[in-house]
């Protein structure tokens, strides 16, 4: 069973369902090491201008190579279909990349997606060859919509990014893993090992965290857990745990009782 | 000896002087920019970096050039 048991997104296997973000470290070094350890074999990196003043400033792709590891371009900061088109058409052009995690922001505060200006950039971008994962809000009906758009991958927030919160709604994300053939990936508001846990336990195919790890006290420890978490998760998940009941069901049986 | 003609254009939103008969190519070189990790929008226009050599640059030109950064 475990050997069948396969992540694959637009046609391509992959061995940890655990990607991870690439922002908010202290530096290149510790998010590099920290990659290394959560053992992802996906990351997330965002598309911003040179600094052109400055020669010697570290660059990405010197500290994470994108032949040894998924580098998947997202749109972090984009508030219209426009910007976030332009940006992961961009990506694209720095060394062909097809693979992207599409997110449009809707509010400064909450971060939450839009999702109007998230599914006409679905549907422009599948037309163009991209193969689009889709950060979205927990909600099946908008989940469905971006699948009939084209998105090759759902992903459903479990509270807001970089809340830390954890899933704040098991129900939907339950039935948006249940309407699709997709894979769901849970992206956005894990806090803790627990979190990845109960997510790959509602049955999600994988989980996406950048600040849980990158803002712990000691990233490469919480690293290391949200592997774990999410392995652990997923067995558990496969296991077909036992129906919950009311009621004690001893473990020791009563024959031979003195 | 001529003085070179020089142009101002706006490379990644700062103004930037340079010799007027500089293509996109040029412009890279002289930045020290390694190719392969990049893309060049030149004025909103996404190019190919096979082609830096062909865009000769004008005046107000503006030219962005992005890169991968660390994100979520």
């Amino acid at each position: 069973m475990k050997n069948k048991d396969k992540f694959i997104i637009a046609k391509k296997n992959y061995s940890s369902r655990l990607i991870v973000g690439t922002g908010k470290y202290k530096s290149m070094t510790e998010c590099a090491k920290a990659i290394k350890i959560s053992g992802a074999d996906i990351v997330t990196v965002a598309v911003r201008r040179v600094n052109i003043s400055d020669k010697n400033k570290p660059l990405l792709m010197d500290y994470i190579n994108p032949k040894k590891i998924t580098y998947l371009p997202n749109t972090a900061g984009c508030f219209s279909s426009d910007e976030a088109l332009r940006t992961l058409r961009l990506a694209r052009e720095i060394g062909g990349w097809k693979l992207v995690k599409l997110e449009v922001l809707g509010d400064k505060k909450t971060l939450f997606p839009d999702a109007i200006e998230t599914l006409k950039s679905t549907e422009v971008l599948t037309k163009e060859g991209f193969k689009v994962m889709v950060y979205c809000n927990d909600d099946p009906l908008m989940a469905k919509r971006l699948e009939n758009a084209g998105a090759c991958a759902i992903m459903p927030l479990a509270a807001p990014i970089g809340s830390g919160l954890g899933i704040q709604n098991k129900i939907n994300l339950k039935i948006i893993r249940n309407q699709t053939k997709l894979p769901v990936i849970v992206d956005a508001g894990i806090g803790q090992a627990s979190d990845a846990t109960q997510a790959m336990e509602l049955g999600c195919d994988g989980v996406l965290i950048n600040t849980a790890i990158a803002k712990a006290k000691r990233p490469y420890e919480m690293a290391e857990a949200m592997k774990y978490a999410v392995i652990s998760g997923r067995k558990s998940f496969l296991s077909g745990r036992i129906d919950p009941n009311l009621f004690g069901s001893a473990s020791t049986t009563n024959n031979g009782i003195i | 000896m001529k003085k070179k003609n020089k142009i101002k254009i706006t490379v990644n939103g700062k103004q930037t002087i340079i010799n007027s008969n500089f293509s996109l190519k040029n412009l890279v070189d002289k930045l020290e920019i390694p190719l392969n990790k990049i893309a060049i929008e030149y004025n909103r226009e996404i190019i190919d970096k096979k082609k830096l050599k062909k865009i000769l640059l004008s005046k107000n030109d503006k030219v962005e050039i992005v890169h991968f950064i660390g994100g979520g």
